[in-house]
């Protein structure tokens, strides 16, 4: 393990302190350097401090641990690998990532998993512990996005306008969400035993990683919200 | 030159504030750090602050920040102010010499006293007689520009990285109980003195991350009040309506963020609580042309608090912290831990959700 003390260094000096480093790697003092382990690849990293926007943006293959809260833009674009925060997320998490997976424990920001997609044999999985904000999942095109309304403190499981524009991929809230409006073009119903079984994976990573029971978890009432159809724009302007 | 989409510039302003409950100074170098770790989010084209209770010698005074142009509109504008005001002190704001800001204006302040036989033969209460006098300034005295009208408060801006900003006017020199700051990345318009943030009218300051996509439509519906946009920048407008809804109109303030942050009828519609449900409609009725479309996170300074308020979709970041009698707001978590290490329930407000902070009554001054 190799220590890089980020509190008087800018992002570029600590990304290039990251690209030089030959083994895994501690970063202390981090306080809102950007662009941390961009388009990284086989390595291991833990952040102790608050990361700047756009973390592991482009990760192709690397492992991020975050012992507090992390800012916007966690995983753009991400490829591969796996990103996890002991605390909340920003706004915009996993934007457009591909394949990776973001593990939170906390709460999320707005328009978490917003144009999340999906690659040949890559699904991408995101799992919020707590609550995430509005829009969430909006334009969804592929992958999985899990909200498991931990701690909610009496607040919704997600915020307004979920699922906006969705066409693709799956979202699991667990919760019966029956004050969460969802748009016209996606079907939300209580999940099937085989579809939760589709996600038992997942959890019990998270729950391995966080310290959770994956049967608990699973206990809940699920909610599995999916597009009806593979072109719903079809009739946005006019029947054809 | 590159243009933005040959190369990426990976910016998009930033804010910060702080303020004490109980009402305690804190110096104004603790809210220019906080800025620090956000600098990449400015280009170096404007920055500046806000400090409320920073002039308790002369609170009583309304506190003219200036910008001039040249010796001769000073004298031109002073002699202006002369007729209408009783000047206790004017002076040079002092500023240091430092190589990251330069081409500065002349940078003064008056503390001033208007007089009552001149705005009582004018039928004006005393508040709307200095925003008038504010106005008439701005619009027509070329050269020369009030950026700040409060009492016991004031604005600081420049063009520069707010940082650097902080050190030229002498921050660590001014204590306030409530603080706020911008980095600007001007984005539409000019980055020019004038068009720096925070945008004052009398003790009202507003700083301002986003674009205002219904800035017209705003300016328009404002102007018909007596307001006058004259410093190319939308946010102005910002604090123009905030003072038309505050003071002349006499909102409250969540009433104000309900206004110019309004949910979507689609929202209203679904609301259980009927009376929450009748406000908004009200609000929305009465002030369509207050609605301020397009990315925002603001924070409005007024004597004794500070209002937080994102856009009703919340298209740009803003975090809330705590410790103590203290209260900080920034664009990112990170200026909040710059200026408290410690900060406790760190938390993101909805998209239109105003987070209200007051001082405790009479703790202010």
């Amino acid at each position: 393990m190799q220590i890089i003390d980020a509190a008087n260094l800018d992002y570029r000096a600590v990304n290039e302190a990251l690209r030089e480093a030959e083994t895994d790697y501690i970063i202390k003092g981090c306080c809102g350097q950007r662009f941390l382990a961009a388009g990284m690849s086989g390595k291991n990293l833990i952040i102790h401090g608050i990361p700047g926007n756009a973390l592991g943006a482009y990760l192709n293959n690397a492992t991020i641990t975050v012992n507090a809260n992390a800012q916007d833009a966690v995983g753009d674009t991400m490829n591969e690998g796996k990103i996890l925060i002991h605390g909340n997320i920003g706004d915009a998490a996993g934007y457009a990532m591909r394949g990776g997976k973001i593990y939170v424990q906390g709460n999320a920001g707005y328009r978490a998993g917003i144009h999340m997609k999906a690659y040949k044999e890559k699904i991408p999985v995101m799992i919020i512990g707590g609550c995430a904000g509005s829009f969430l999942g909006e334009y969804q095109a592929g992958g999985v996005i899990i909200v498991l309304g931990l701690h909610k403190d009496g607040r919704r499981i997600v915020g307004n306008f979920p699922c906006t524009g969705m066409h693709g991929g799956k979202m699991f809230l667990r919760d019966s969400c029956e004050e969460i409006h969802f748009p016209g073009q996606v079907t939300a119903k209580p999940a099937a035993a085989e579809e939760l079984e589709e996600i038992r994976e997942y959890l019990s990573e998270y729950c391995l990683d966080f310290g959770y029971s994956v049967d608990e978890l699973l206990s809940g009432p699920f909610t599995v919200v999916t597009p009806d159809s593979k072109n719903p724009y079809q009739q946005m302007y006019a029947a054809n | 030159m590159k243009i933005e989409g040959q190369i990426r510039i990976p910016s998009g302003c930033a804010i910060s504030a702080a303020i004490s409950r109980d009402g305690k100074k804190m110096s104004g170098e603790l809210i220019a750090g906080s800025m620090k770790p956000m600098h990449d989010r400015s280009n170096g084209l404007g920055g500046g602050f806000a400090g409320y209770g920073i002039y308790p010698e002369y609170k009583e005074f309304y506190a003219f920040h200036m910008f001039f142009d040249s010796r001769d509109t000073r004298k031109q504008c002073e002699a202006f102010l002369k007729e209408r005001f009783e000047i206790v002190q004017s002076e040079i704001i002092p500023t240091r010499k430092i190589p990251e800001i330069t081409d500065e204006p002349i940078i003064w302040r008056y503390f001033a006293a208007p007089l009552k036989s001149v705005f009582t033969s004018l039928q004006l209460e005393e508040k709307e007689f200095v925003a008038k006098t504010v106005m008439k300034i701005n619009a027509e005295m070329p050269g020369a520009y009030v950026f700040s009208s409060g009492r016991n408060m004031g604005a600081f801006k420049a063009v520069g990285f707010p940082e650097d900003v902080g050190v030229f006017y002498k921050l660590e020199e001014y204590e306030g109980y409530s603080w706020t700051a911008h980095g600007r990345y001007p984005t539409n318009t000019p980055g020019w003195w004038g068009g720096a943030h925070p945008f004052t009218l009398l003790d009202y300051s507003v700083v301002h991350n986003g674009e205002i996509s219904s800035y017209d439509a705003n300016r328009r519906f404002i102007e018909m009040f007596g307001y006058q946009c004259t410093l190319q920048t939308d946010t102005e407008v910002i604090a123009y309506i905030m003072d038309y809804l505050l003071r002349i109109q006499g909102l409250t303030l969540g009433e104000a963020a309900s206004v110019i942050a309004a949910p979507f009828w689609s929202t209203i519609a679904a609301k259980t609580d009927l009376e929450d449900q009748k406000k908004h409609t009200y609000l929305r009725t009465m002030f369509p042309s207050l609605l301020i479309t397009g990315p925002f996170s603001i924070v409005l300074g007024f004597e004794g608090g500070l209002m937080a308020l994102n856009d009703r979709l919340k298209l740009r970041s803003m975090v809330v912290g705590e410790k103590d009698d203290k209260v900080f707001i920034a664009s990112e978590e990170a200026a909040i831990r710059t200026m408290e290490p410690n900060a406790e329930n760190i938390w993101s407000p909805a998209g239109g959700e105003p987070v209200i902070v007051q001082v405790k009554e009479g703790a202010f001054s």
